[in-house]
């Protein structure tokens, strides 16, 4: 097990090593010279000369590697055209939200996907089955920023629910930071109707965020489920008498959660790609809008740091995700402790 | 038999497996489905210019005396802040839809098809680690990050979306063919072509390709829905194509700006996006249990 984790994290160092080469390559090969469009037009000839040096845009290629990758290991991204801070000020403060959103649409979908899907599997081809069947289809194919704007319209602008943009209305002080993460801050902090609005406001992006998901976990749950009634083993507790709930919960609900943990974590990365546009909509001051505003604005620096950050989650919660399957499935865990 | 007769008994046979396939396929009602709403929208994307009620709304046209007129008779969508016929509009946006899944499904396909069979055959060589491991660092960001990226540092147009998303792309494929080529890879018809002395062309292109049509064009039709959804989305953002003309993403990013009054000029376009990509879904699904070989 030791061995195969080891393993796995060589394996996710050497992608993003590469994912480092790619990026940095794409962005130095790109039209246009870093060290003018950081200085602006009114930048003399030496001064641009200056920079160039400094930034070691002069050297060749694997010398401009060598310096950028030296200095990203030591937690220097450089400076952000945009802000004029360095990346790495930026991102503290713009991850929190962005992570507090995610996790928030995880969970909801976790919850409803559940539920949805073991009832659908137990009610199989009932009106339920068929309408959660259709939802799902339609949760597929509806891009995140698509929901996010029908949320907005029904939640916020028709039945006026929810607040529309932001973390928090502007009269609201925010509970003194300690995770970043307002809801649990404010409860940290006993603020309880400040953690109440956190959560109106944040209800919206985070169910734009959750319902692809919604739809895929409730269907594999449901297939599941529905596979597993029919063995002899369930007939067999059904038969001894264990009550129903608990063989739900035990024997139907963990095989089910094997696949669901899966998706959950190639989710994960995928949303903060998706949090892109919906963090645009409702005006959420996250990461992905961050991510979306210096790449409109072409700002070198800060578009490698959010490229790598989006990577390094990805191959953090691939690692995660293989370690969590193997406890879950004890098949996975010896096939590799074996092989 | 003569060649004649073989040459029936092969395409007859060939038919044959057509109508089973239809079959599996038509099982489904939700796949027939699919397939109707698809090749509609196919058809009025192409025939655009013939069927919309107003095609010169499709560029730069304005008539303030209808601006932002809510859905009627005349105007199905209602019309946008300049007065152009919002139904139209989507109709053309189609166009550009359809247009760039095509273009980069088909940049993106061969490259990947080829590398992964090559990855697939080669399995324990430096060149299946070289081509795995190049695919593990694209497929380590979603498309549209590295999409957004590239897109915005050429310039934005609808021409560099596209080559930034098939940049994008051909790792999927290079994956999902990777794996089908190695667990082919030691079967008997392939070591046999390997003894008769095939060349390597033969063994990759007729021996194991054929075997991966089936996983490819199914996930090509999905694809095609996912294509959709990162080039609206970065169109949202608007880095797709330019105004004036119509892409279904910049037709929603602008209408949101209206919300909640002039609503249809977000809604329609936004549900424009949807029926298309559902359609290339449930065709995908139908064509998924078409190639299914579980139950004979």
């Amino acid at each position: 097990m030791g061995k195969y984790i080891v393993l796995r994290l060589l394996q996710a160092l050497l992608v993003l090593l590469g994912l480092s080469l790619l990026i940095f390559f794409i962005a130095r090969v790109m039209p246009g010279d870093p060290a003018r469009v950081a200085l602006g037009s009114l930048a003399t000839h030496e001064q641009v000369q200056n920079l160039r040096e400094e930034m070691h845009l002069d050297k060749p290629f694997p010398v401009q590697y060598y310096f950028w990758l030296r200095s990203v290991l030591k937690g220097d991204l450089g400076r952000s055209l945009y802000t004029r801070r360095p990346v790495t000020t930026d991102l503290k403060a713009y991850i929190p939200a962005t992570l507090e959103l995610i996790l928030f649409s995880l969970l909801i979908s976790l919850v409803i996907g559940q539920i949805t899907g073991v009832l659908a599997g137990y009610f199989r081809n009932s009106w339920f089955d068929g309408l959660s069947r259709l939802i799902s289809y339609i949760g597929v194919a509806a891009p995140p920023f698509v929901v996010a704007i029908f949320l907005l319209l029904v939640f916020t602008y028709i039945l006026n629910l929810t607040p529309a943009v932001g973390r928090l209305a502007l009269a609201q002080r925010p509970p003194p930071q300690i995770t970043g993460f307002l809801i649990f801050d404010s409860l940290v902090a006993g603020k309880f109707d400040i953690a109440l609005e956190a959560i109106k406001h944040i209800f919206l992006p985070a169910a734009s965020l959750a319902v692809a998901n919604i739809a895929q976990e409730s269907r594999i749950t449901r297939t599941s489920i529905a596979e597993n009634l029919q063995k002899d083993y369930v007939t067999a507790h059904i038969v001894y008498g264990i009550p129903t709930r608990s063989i739900t919960f035990k024997y139907l609900l963990r095989p089910s959660l094997i696949p669901t943990v899966s998706v959950m974590g190639l989710d994960f990365a995928f949303q903060l790609s998706n949090a892109f546009l919906v963090e645009l909509v409702f005006m959420w001051p996250g990461f992905s809008r961050y991510a979306v505003t210096v790449m409109l604005n072409k700002d070198l620096n800060a578009i490698v740091a959010v490229v790598l950050v989006i990577g390094v989650a990805f191959s953090v919660v691939n690692v995660i995700v293989d370690i969590v399957v193997s406890f879950l499935d004890p098949r996975v865990r010896l096939q590799r402790t074996e092989g | 038999m003569s060649n004649k007769e073989l040459l029936v008994a092969a395409l007859s046979r060939k038919r044959v497996s057509f109508s089973k396939g239809w079959y599996k396929f038509s099982r489904n009602p939700l796949s027939v489905f699919g397939l109707i709403l698809l090749i509609s929208i196919i058809l009025a994307a192409i025939l655009a210019p013939y069927i919309v009620p107003y095609p010169k709304h499709a560029g730069a046209f304005t008539n303030f005396r209808e601006s932002s007129l809510p859905p009627s008779l005349k105007h199905f969508f209602g019309t946008d802040t300049v007065g152009r016929d919002v139904f139209s509009r989507v109709i053309f946006g189609y166009r550009f839809s359809l247009m760039l899944a095509v273009v980069v499904l088909t940049l993106s396909i061969p490259p990947g098809v080829i590398l992964g069979l090559v990855a697939g055959y080669y399995q324990r060589t430096r060149i299946e680690i070289a081509i795995m491991r190049i695919t593990d660092i694209f497929l380590a960001v979603p498309p549209l990050v590295l999409a957004l990226a590239i897109t915005v540092m050429l310039s934005p147009n609808l021409f560099n979306q596209m080559m930034a998303i098939s940049l994008m792309w051909w790792p999927w494929y290079s994956r999902l063919v990777y794996s089908v080529t190695s667990s082919l890879r030691h079967e008997y018809f392939v070591r046999e072509a390997e003894l008769t002395g095939a060349g390597k062309a033969h063994i990759l292109f007729r021996e194991i390709l054929p075997n991966c049509i089936a996983p490819i064009f199914t996930k090509m039709t999905l694809d095609a829905g996912f294509v959709i959804i990162v080039g609206a989305s970065l169109s949202f953002i608007g880095l797709g194509i330019q105004p004036p003309r119509p892409g279904l993403g910049t037709m929603v990013a602008d209408g949101a700006k209206r919300l909640p009054a002039e609503w249809w000029m977000a809604v329609f376009p936004a549900l424009a996006i949807v029926l298309v990509i559902l359609s290339f879904n449930l065709v995908g699904d139908g064509l998924s249990d078409m190639f299914s070989v579980e139950e004979v």
